[in-house]
Formats: C-alpha cells, structure tokens, sequence
C-alpha cells in the first residue's frame, strides 16, 4: 500500500462525516462508517504525531551526500 | 611676513570654481553599481556609485527624476550622464545626475523574453505540466544559500506553522558563475535521492543580474523534469523569473513559499477534531433516531393490544351469525304462510268435501273410479265410498 498520504485520508474523513450526517445510511452501515472513519482520524493524528524536528543540511562528500543537523544561528 | 589664512568656505568656493570650469566634468557619464540608495521624501535620489575600487556620491534631483523607466536599487549597475561638482557644505565632490540608465539591461531583457517564449512554445509552462504541492509534506528541500536571511526566514516561518517540521537544506550559490549548473543538479539529487516531498527554490531580491541564474536554460528544464512538485521563489513579489513559470507553484516571496509549503498544523489539528466530532454526532444522532423510530413502533396498537383485533373479528363473525339466523327464520316463516294458503285452497277442493254434503264416490273392482253408466254392468261388485266409510254394493 502506499505509504499514507495525509490529504487523502482527511478528505476520506470529510467525506465519511458528510455522509453520516445525511442520516441516509442504514444504521450497520453508519456503525461499519463510523468505525472507518475513527480508524483514518486515528491515522491522521499519527502522521502528525510522528513529525519531529528537524532542519538539516545535505552536503556533497565523496560523491555522495550527507545529512548533518544544520543551525542558521551559527553561520551568522 | 604675515599669515594670510583663507576661510573653509572660500576653500570650497574656489574648488567649486575649478570643477565648474573643467569641461569634461561638465558633462561626464560614468558607469558603476549602485549602493546606499535612498529615495528621499523630497523627491530627490542619494546614492553612490562604486566599482571594486572605488566609490563617488551621487544626487538626483527631483527635476529629473520622473524620466527614470526604472527605480533605482542597491546593486543594479548603471550608467549615469551628469556633472561632477562640489557640495561645499560637506567639502565633497559628487555627481550631479541627469539621467541613468540600467547598463546592459537592454541584452538581458531580450535575451529572457527570447528564453521565456521558446520555452512557453515548447509547453514547459502548461498548466496541465504542474504538479500539486502536497497538503502536508513529511519533509521539505530547500535549495538556497546556506547564508542570509532567505534560509532563515524559511526556517522561521516553517517551525512557526509547524514545530515539528522537517526541512533539508541543499545550499546551493544563488547567483554568479556556475550557479545554475549547481541548481540544476542539485533539483536533479533531490529527485533521484527523493530527499523530500516538496522543494523550494529561493533567493532574496537583487537586480536582474542578480537573478539571472534563475532565467537560465538549464535551471528551468532541471524544474520541469523535476517529478517532486517544486515551489519557485525568487526575488521579491514584482519579480518574475523564468523559473516562476516553469515551478509549479511561484511563491512572491521566501516566506510566502514557507507558508504555502508547511500547513498550519493548529489548524489541521483543529480540522480534525472538528471531522471526528462529526462523525460522532452523526452517528449518536443516527442512534437517536433509530431509538425513536424504535419506541415509536412499539407504541403501535399491534403490540400494545396484539388480541384487539383477534376480538374485532369475534364481533363481527357473531354479528354474522345473527344476521344469518335472522334471514333464515323469515324465510320459513315465509314458506309456512305459502304453505297454508295451498292447503287450505287443497281443502276446498277435496273430494271429501263433497262427500260430506251426501254425495258417495263408485269404484269398479280395480278401483278405478266410475264416472259413466255406460261403464258399469249388471252384476258388476263395486265400492262406495262415503265420508266416513265404505260399502261393497251389487249392481241390479
């Protein structure tokens, strides 16, 4: 599976909410959409819960490049 | 001997003088960069102009001004058509302009719309080309200057919206010889290191020298061919380089491209608070509803009273019943009346009857009834008959 986008799985949620607020949906189907739709919230908080800090550098070594931690403090 | 001392002022005069005689400083026109520009309140231009080795001051009165076709700014080389002359205030000499114009600007701008239009026929400015910029990066590549303010304002503005924001900077020279060739490769590692989600590719104001790295061949097919979606942000907003139109997004500033590139991540997370709240509302109301319908079902009579209608039907088949009996019994009450009739109209025409006034009935001895005499013989043996018996008789 693709790794998971976060737009997609917040419009998916959108769209579930839109759907179970039109009361159109029989109530097993509210209860398999409500189900789906807390899962993608619950993926949505990862994602952002997984984000961390970071500001780096990518440097040319040998041909290759490298990742090292980067201020914009210290070059002032 | 006696000293003979002359005043600053008519130091200054006196070189004045000799300024204004020269005639080539009449009339001088000088090419230089200009720093230090200050556009004053009053309408009048200050600045200077300088090389690597050297710098003069410079006014520009508001008498000539308006016949600028460009606004003067820090770093623009330019030439300059005035006087050279001496401001005795100060004790300096400056150039007095009555024109400027931009050096070299007249190539440059033919050579970009030259560029600009070859790469609009071949299509590297289509709409349909240009990739979305992802709504929340994981990561995002900054190709700038690791130096200066760009960078930092990237960094400011992207930790602001999201702290935990991941940013990559790829220091790249922004302008000079070379600079593009190294832009362009490093659009190039990005992608086929796929190092992040997004890129941004900025630089600070400058003139259009400054920025021409940025309208050069090489770096605009290096965007185009870029698969991560690239956010251009070169110069200030009233800039627009090739590169804007080839990015798939131009941001008018660097900040401007931090803000479209890391989303607000309060924001989101209040969108999705807001979603979940939705769906569990909708669902505790689609409950509600389902409960009410539920309750308004069991109030219905079938399974408040589930015999009434078993009892509605006993009602009726007995009401059936009685209209049956009913029916019945006038019709034999009918038939019994007919019935009567008949019989008394029998009565009246019984025989019997007519027995009892004395009449008498004959009967041969087959006991046929003898109505002739021609039907009867001497000696014949018959019966009479009367009401209240029989008598064999004998014919004489």
């Amino acid at each position: 599976m693709k790794d998971a986008n976060f737009e997609e799985t917040m419009e998916n949620l959108e769209k579930i909410a839109t759907e179970l607020e039109s009361g159109e949906l029989s109530l097993e189907e509210s209860v398999s959409k409500f189900e789906e739709g807390m899962k993608l919230s619950k993926k949505c908080n990862d994602i952002i819960g997984e984000a961390e800090k970071k500001i780096t550098i990518l440097l040319q070594k040998n041909n290759k490049i490298v990742e090292e931690e980067f201020s914009c403090e210290e070059k002032q | 001997m006696t000293y003979q001392p002359i005043s600053v002022t008519e130091l200054n005069t006196y070189i004045k003088e000799k300024f204004n005689e020269d005639e080539y400083l009449n009339n001088v026109l000088i090419k230089g960069e200009i720093s230090n520009f200050k556009n004053h309140y009053t309408g009048h231009m200050y600045f200077t102009l300088k090389d690597e080795n050297s710098l003069i001051k410079c006014v520009m009165f508001k008498t000539y001004t308006p016949h600028l076709d460009f606004m003067p700014k820090d770093g623009m080389k330019v030439m300059v058509l005035g006087s050279v002359s001496v401001y005795e205030r100060d004790g300096v000499y400056q150039i007095y302009a009555k024109a400027m114009k931009q050096e070299g600007i007249g190539d440059l701008h033919a050579e970009y719309e030259k560029l600009k239009q070859k790469l609009e026929q071949e299509g590297l400015f289509e709409k349909s080309h240009k990739k979305d910029i992802p709504y929340m990066p994981k990561c995002i590549g900054v190709l700038t200057s690791n130096t200066g303010a760009v960078i930092r304002d990237i960094i400011n503005v992207s930790t602001r919206r999201n702290p935990n924001i991941y940013i990559k900077l790829f220091p790249v020279p922004v302008q000079g010889q070379g600079a593009s060739e190294k832009i362009a490769k490093a659009i190039e590692i990005m992608n086929k290191e796929k190092l992040a989600d997004v890129l941004i590719i900025a630089r600070g104001g400058g003139s259009l020298e400054d920025l021409w790295t940025f309208n050069e061949e090489i770096v605009a097919r290096a965007i185009y061919n870029s698969e991560l979606p690239i956010i251009s942000a070169v110069g200030h907003e009233t800039d627009f380089t090739i590169s804007d139109f080839v990015s798939d997004l131009r941001a008018p500033t660097p900040s401007a491209a931090a803000e479209i590139a890391v989303p607000e991540i309060s924001e989101i997370q209040n969108k999705l608070e807001n979603n979940k709240r939705r769906i569990q509302n909708a669902l505790r109301k689609k409950i509600e509803i389902m409960r009410l319908r539920y309750e308004k079902c069991m109030t219905n009579k079938s399974f408040t009273d589930p015999l009434e209608k078993v009892n509605k039907s006993y009602m009726l088949l007995d009401k059936e019943v009685k209209r049956l009996e009913t029916s019945i019994n006038i019709k034999i009450k009918e038939k019994k009346t007919y019935m009567v009739q008949w019989i008394t109209k029998l009565d009246t025409l019984s025989p019997l009857k007519t027995l009892t006034r004395g009449f008498s009935i004959v009967t041969n001895q087959d006991g046929k009834v003898i109505t002739s005499v021609n039907k009867i013989k001497k000696s014949d043996k018959v019966t009479l008959r009367f009401v209240d018996g029989e008598k064999k008789a004998e014919i004489i």
